[in-house]
């Protein structure tokens, strides 16, 4: 059950109910009333959301997904496959242009539907899936073209397959690649970021999250099995996590926030995705302008402060080195 | 090969014997072993052939020839998010630090092995269950960096739960920046051999555990991104008994070998050989003023 769905059944009678009025004709005092009603009751329900709201704001079964980011490119040819074993539907990447300038974009990709979702297997990418963004992501930088990618996974596939062929290793293996290509990288976490296996291709010279995305160690479920035994606590440790927005920006692990409207993403999907794109854009335009050592010693620089430790000097904490 | 100067220093000796029992039960066949027997077998039960965990510091003593200077000693935990559940975060720190006379999660340092210098970081699963928060990202990221600034081979024992909770994002970032100083390391030509012990899994296995030119496990460790009841309670069904361990990943083709821990070392003094070379590591010497703490 998704907490903000629930919460959304009342102000869907409302707005439901407005709109029946307005298509009767009727305005003025009546009208204004009930619409400054709904506005309250938006701002009531939607104001200040805790971290375990935007988590289900993060899951929300109508915010956009990757797949509603690609279609508001300019262009977009898919490139399928590792080369080795399969093609992972959950991950798909392939050459774009994105506001004229030629991209490789990567992204993680759910369903809309339940069907689609076993399809995708729920956005949640196996190792042939990793293996095909390393592949895709080293196409990029021998052809100079810089790597945008789009995160939304609960977490890298957890089966026994992905297993057998070595989730770790496609895992890690992403990693090393984005250490070392030498083109402009910049991730967008646009709904859950979930652990190593939403990191795996957003370890970038800019991150921009999503003002109610979350990204996490672990997803809160998960987190309250391995602390206290006891999933259904999922609440507490998404408080405790500092999984939002605002706390990562805190931390200097995102760069940027892009704002959502008032009820989430998907209230008004269009503009917001446009507003995702242009903080890619002009991403893409600063990171442009740097010689290849130094994009890659600055992106070094940057995850090397990343931390809280008391070394030397004070507490070094959240990147404030 | 004379000893570097920079290596004159010993650390730490022995450190569990203090308080240690005479007598230690096998956690798999439960046969009660003489200590001293067990010390001199490299905690391998002589009755059933278990590897039982080994503290960081009797790891350390095992392998290098006989002197280790710790580095990073000093890189020490913070409570960045402020964590407390049923106790806060550096109450658990204090408990872990008492129970496994250990300051973090890992040991770093320089040693010698038959000869060959190395940069070795080892893992203990005894404080707090061997997760990578900061400290742990942070000194084997300075590891990395010293090595190279060495340009020395670096053997990581890894021994992991995966990424601590209590710290959040901050410690799923040490996988990035830890891959970022591997990179540095292999791509000016630097071997690094991962050691993977019982039990490596999550952030640890999905960075420094399996980015590296050569992977040893030790027999029987269990291995894996996923843990083994996430993966069970996704399938809801029991998982076979030898899935995920080392013998299962060699099979897979996932690691270079399965060793016992007492075949270990002389076969890291191979590989050194076989990579490295005795006669290539001779210029080490000549580095000059290395400000080691
Ligand atoms: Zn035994």
């Amino acid at each position: 059950m998704n907490v903000i769905v629930e919460r959304e059944k009342g102000l869907t009678e409302l707005e439901a109910r407005i709109g029946q009025l307005r298509e009767r004709g009727t305005s003025g005092g009546e009208m204004l009333a009930l619409e400054q009603k709904v506005e309250a009751l938006r701002r009531d329900l939607f104001g200040t959301l805790s971290a375990w709201e935007r988590v289900n704001m993060a899951r929300h079964p109508k915010r956009p997904i990757a797949s509603d980011y690609l279609a508001a490119l300019d262009a977009f040819d898919e490139l399928h496959g590792d080369r080795h074993f399969r093609d992972d539907p959950a991950l798909v990447g392939g050459f774009a242009k994105l506001r004229g300038r030629n991209v490789m974009v990567l992204s993680q990709q759910k369903g809309r539907d339940t069907k689609e979702n076993i399809r995708r297997n729920f956005g949640m990418v196996s190792p042939e899936g990793y293996r095909k963004a390393s592949r895709l992501m080293d196409l990029a930088a021998r052809f100079h073209l810089p790597i945008v990618s789009f995160v939304d996974t609960s977490g890298a596939d957890p089966g026994i397959g992905s297993e057998e062929r070595a989730q770790s290793e496609a895992i890690a293996g992403c990693l090393m690649t984005l250490t070392r290509v030498a083109v402009p990288v910049v991730a967008a976490i646009v709904g859950e970021g979930g652990s190593g296996g939403a990191l795996a291709i957003a370890l970038a010279d800019h991150v921009i999250m999503a003002e109610n995305a979350v990204y996490s160690v672990a997803s809160p479920e998960g987190c309250a099995a391995i602390l206290w035994g006891d999933a259904a606590r999922a609440p507490e440790a998404a408080e405790h996590l500092k999984l939002t927005s605002n706390d990562l920006l805190g931390f200097g692990i995102v760069d940027e926030i892009a704002p959502e409207p008032l009820g989430g993403a998907h209230r008004d999907s269009a503009p917001f995705i446009q507003r995702v794109l242009d903080g890619i854009e002009r991403a893409l335009s600063r990171l442009a302008a740097l010689p290849a050592a130094e994009l890659l010693d600055t992106r070094y620089r940057k995850y090397r402060r990343i931390g809280s430790w008391r070394g030397k000097g004070p507490v070094r904490a959240g990147g404030l080195a | 090969m004379p000893v570097p100067e920079w290596l004159r220093k010993r650390r730490e000796k022995d450190v569990t014997a203090d308080d240690a029992s005479l007598w230690q039960k096998c956690p798999r066949c439960s046969e009660m072993l003489y200590r001293k027997d067990l010390v001199a077998n490299l905690w391998v039960c002589s009755r059933c052939g278990h590897h039982i965990r080994m503290h960081a510091y009797d790891r350390v003593n095992t392998l290098v020839d006989g002197d280790f200077v710790e580095i990073g000693a000093d890189i020490l935990p913070g409570d960045p998010l402020g964590w407390a559940d049923k106790r806060p975060y550096p109450q658990k720190l204090k408990r872990d630090r008492e129970k496994s006379k250990l300051s973090e999660a890992v040991v770093t340092g320089f040693g010698t092995l038959d000869g060959f210098p190395v940069a070795l970081g080892v893992m203990d699963f005894n404080f707090r269950g061997g997760t990578m928060g900061t400290v742990v990202g942070e000194r084997i990221t300075n590891l990395l960096e010293e090595g190279r600034r060495r340009r020395l081979p670096c053997i990581i024992f890894t021994a992991s739960g995966g990424a601590r909770m209590e710290e959040g994002m901050l410690a799923l970032m040490q996988m990035a920046k830890t891959t970022l100083a591997l990179q540095r390391f292999k791509a000016e030509g630097n071997l690094y051999i991962a050691v993977l012990t019982d039990p490596t899994t999550g952030g640890v296995s999905a960075s420094f555990g399996f980015a590296a030119d050569l992977i040893l496990a030790e027999a029987r460790a269990a291995i894996g991104f996923a843990g083994r009841r996430v993966i069970e309670q996704t399938i809801r069904q029991k998982l076979p008994e030898n899935f995920q361990t080392a013998e299962f990943l060699l099979e897979k083709g996932h690691i270079d070998m399965v060793l016992d821990r007492r075949e270990l070392r002389p076969a890291l003094v191979r590989l050194l050989d076989y990579a490295v070379g005795r006669q290539r590591v001779a210029p080490l010497k000549a580095v000059p003023e290395l400000a080691v703490p």
